[in-house]
């Protein structure tokens, strides 16, 4: 009863934003049970920002707290047009690494491992940051050639990457089957120490309640229906040549010089209304979870084979996701193909948990571009900007896309760190091929 | 699961096809800029509603045909159409 009570009583929305989490409020707090203060203010929105930012998920809360707190930028909006995390923010599997297979890439990642690795200090909140090591299996010959390369290219880079043979797989996850009768054995792995996974909530109301403190204003239920550009080439003045004013939304008009577009599925939606084009297009991938296990599976395995992967969460629970659904759409329906597909692979790994049984599945939009890495910076109408293109595996890359988008907004130039991910790349024909390190998503 | 309507066998497992993608016309390889050219092989249009698109039927007859999807509900609404023409994503 009185823990009915206190969950309807909720947090107290006139209360002050929390300061700052310390041990002993969480355990008097959870033993009182007394009502949470709120995480960040609920303003009333304003008719002018300096800078608006599209889509309240990891990547507009992280962009909106380093505006504030590396630049001092702080008249900033964040606009939801639902919840803030609801995308796929809220819905990935949390699998974070750098052992990527272009040199742009293995950089880029690394600085959000970087970034990761001091969140729980910098943004005061346990973002269950865990560095289990994660594994890439090969089953074949030319998959274990491109792990060679992948491995090569990330030491180069001062990245911890190595190949390892199938007795060393055993070792590492002794339920999987390394044995050479598997319909496809396991030949070797990319073994990558310093990846793990994250508690990906924590992240978003780490950024969200650490911007709020910086004065950053998050506006959930705020839908954006237009971008007001002016003396664009294209219809209504928009497109190449113009210029943003502002946004128009469910909850009125808001004047701003610059808009970014931080809504990954929902991408070219958005970049439509400023007369933008890109090269994405979205499609779901699905993820599943099992009932909880006493912990027998200490590291991330990934099959790009059997389009598969799986890790094992604190509580006990293995999670499991796979490759994007093969056509475009904007529905997030599961499917039950996806299940079978993925109880089959699953199996083909670790036979011994056939009588294991599946929690739930769900499923996320994912905005997919043709070289698998993302679109970031200025596109050719003056004042908005892009970061998307995270396809499935933009979570690990919230920290260093905050970080350099912001740089590039308070710098007006790009940072060497997301040059190559441009927009104007694809014109230009200089892709930068991910797709070896990226085809199943995570 | 999604039910692809082929023109010869009729609705099938979007598993026993591949997904071509949107359809639009071709540029002439002859005489468009590698500009336009890259920007057919990768801009999408990527609506959230009527998208007209290619597949093909790769398990059964091997033809290639457009129908149109509402890609917020998956519900086919135009098509099939065979593509006769070759070359492009018809
Ligand atoms: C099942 C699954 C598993 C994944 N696993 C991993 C993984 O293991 N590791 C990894 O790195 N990545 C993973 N990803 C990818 C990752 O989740 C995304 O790339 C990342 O979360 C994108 O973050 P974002 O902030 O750009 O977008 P999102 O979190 O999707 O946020 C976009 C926001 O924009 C809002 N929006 C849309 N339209 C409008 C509008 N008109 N007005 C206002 N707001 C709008 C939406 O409501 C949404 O909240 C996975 C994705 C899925 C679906
Ligand atoms: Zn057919």
């Amino acid at each position: 009863m009185a823990r009915a009570k206190a969950a309807a009583a909720g947090v107290n929305p006139k209360a002050k934003a929390s300061a700052k989490y310390s041990a002993f409020g969480l355990i008097s707090r959870g033993a009182t049970n007394t009502s949470w203060p709120r995480v960040w203010r609920d303003v009333p929105l304003k008719k002018t920002y300096d800078v608006v930012i599209v889509g309240g998920g990891v990547h507009g809360l992280a962009c909106a707290y380093y505006l504030a707190a590396n630049h001092g930028i702080t008249n900033v909006a964040v606009l939801d047009k639902a919840d803030l995390g609801s995308g796929g923010s809220g819905r990935n599997t949390a699998i974070v690494r750098s052992n990527y297979l272009t040199p742009e890439g293995v950089a880029f990642y690394d600085r959000s491992l970087d970034l990761y690795n001091t969140m729980a200090v910098d943004l005061n909140i346990n973002v269950m940051f865990s560095r289990r090591g994660h594994m890439t299996l090969a089953h074949t010959d030319s998959a274990l050639r491109t792990m060679r390369w992948r491995a090569e290219v990330n030491k180069l880079q001062d990245i911890d990457s190595s190949v390892i043979d199938p007795s060393e797989v055993k070792k590492l996850a002794p339920s999987l089957d390394v044995s050479d009768h598997a319909r496809y054995p396991i030949v070797g792995a990319l073994y990558h120490p310093p990846g793990g996974t994250i508690r990906h909530d924590a992240v978003v109301w780490g950024y969200a309640r650490a911007a709020d403190h910086h004065g950053v204003e998050m506006h959930q239920k705020t839908e954006v229906l237009d971008i007001v550009v002016e003396g664009g080439t294209g219809p209504e003045g928009k497109g190449a040549g113009g210029k943003v004013t502002g946004v128009r939304t469910s909850r009125g008009d808001i004047s701003a010089p610059i808009v970014i577009n931080c809504t990954a599925g929902w991408a070219t939606l958005i970049s439509d209304m400023a007369g933008v084009s890109l090269p994405i297009s979205t499609r779901p991938l699905q993820a599943a979870v099992t009932e909880p296990v006493k912990v027998f599976l200490p590291t991330v395995v990934v099959s790009g084979s059997l389009h598969v992967y799986v890790s094992q969460t604190d509580r006990g629970e293995l999670v499991f996701g796979a490759s994007v659904d093969p056509f475009n759409t904007y529905n997030i329906r599961g499917s039950l193909e996806f299940t079978e597909e993925l109880a089959g692979h699953v199996l083909e790994l670790m036979p011994g948990i056939s009588r294991m049984r599946l929690l739930r599945q769900w499923s996320g939009l994912c905005d997919m571009t043709p070289d698998y890495s993302p679109v970031m910076g200025i596109t050719p109408v003056d004042g908005f900007l892009c970061d998307v293109g995270w396809g499935t595996y933009g979570f690990k890359a919230g920290p260093v896309s905050g970080e350099q988008m912001a740089a590039a907004i308070a710098t007006g130039q790009t940072p060497t760190l997301i040059e190559p991910f441009s927009l104007s790349r694809f014109a230009k024909g200089d892709l930068v091929g991910e797709k070896g390190a990226a085809a199943v998503g995570h | 699961m999604l039910l692809v309507p082929c023109p010869n066998c009729g609705p099938r497992n979007a598993a026993d096809m591949r997904y071509v993608g949107e359809s639009g016309p071709r540029p002439d390889p002859n005489t468009a800029t590698p500009a336009q050219w890259r920007d057919y092989l990768y801009t999408e249009r990527n609506p959230a509603g009527l998208l007209r698109e290619t597949w093909y039927c790769r398990s059964g007859c091997r033809t290639f045909f457009v129908v149109e999807r509402d890609t917020t509900n998956n519900q086919f609404v135009h098509g099939p159409t065979r593509v006769t023409k070759l070359g492009g994503k018809a």
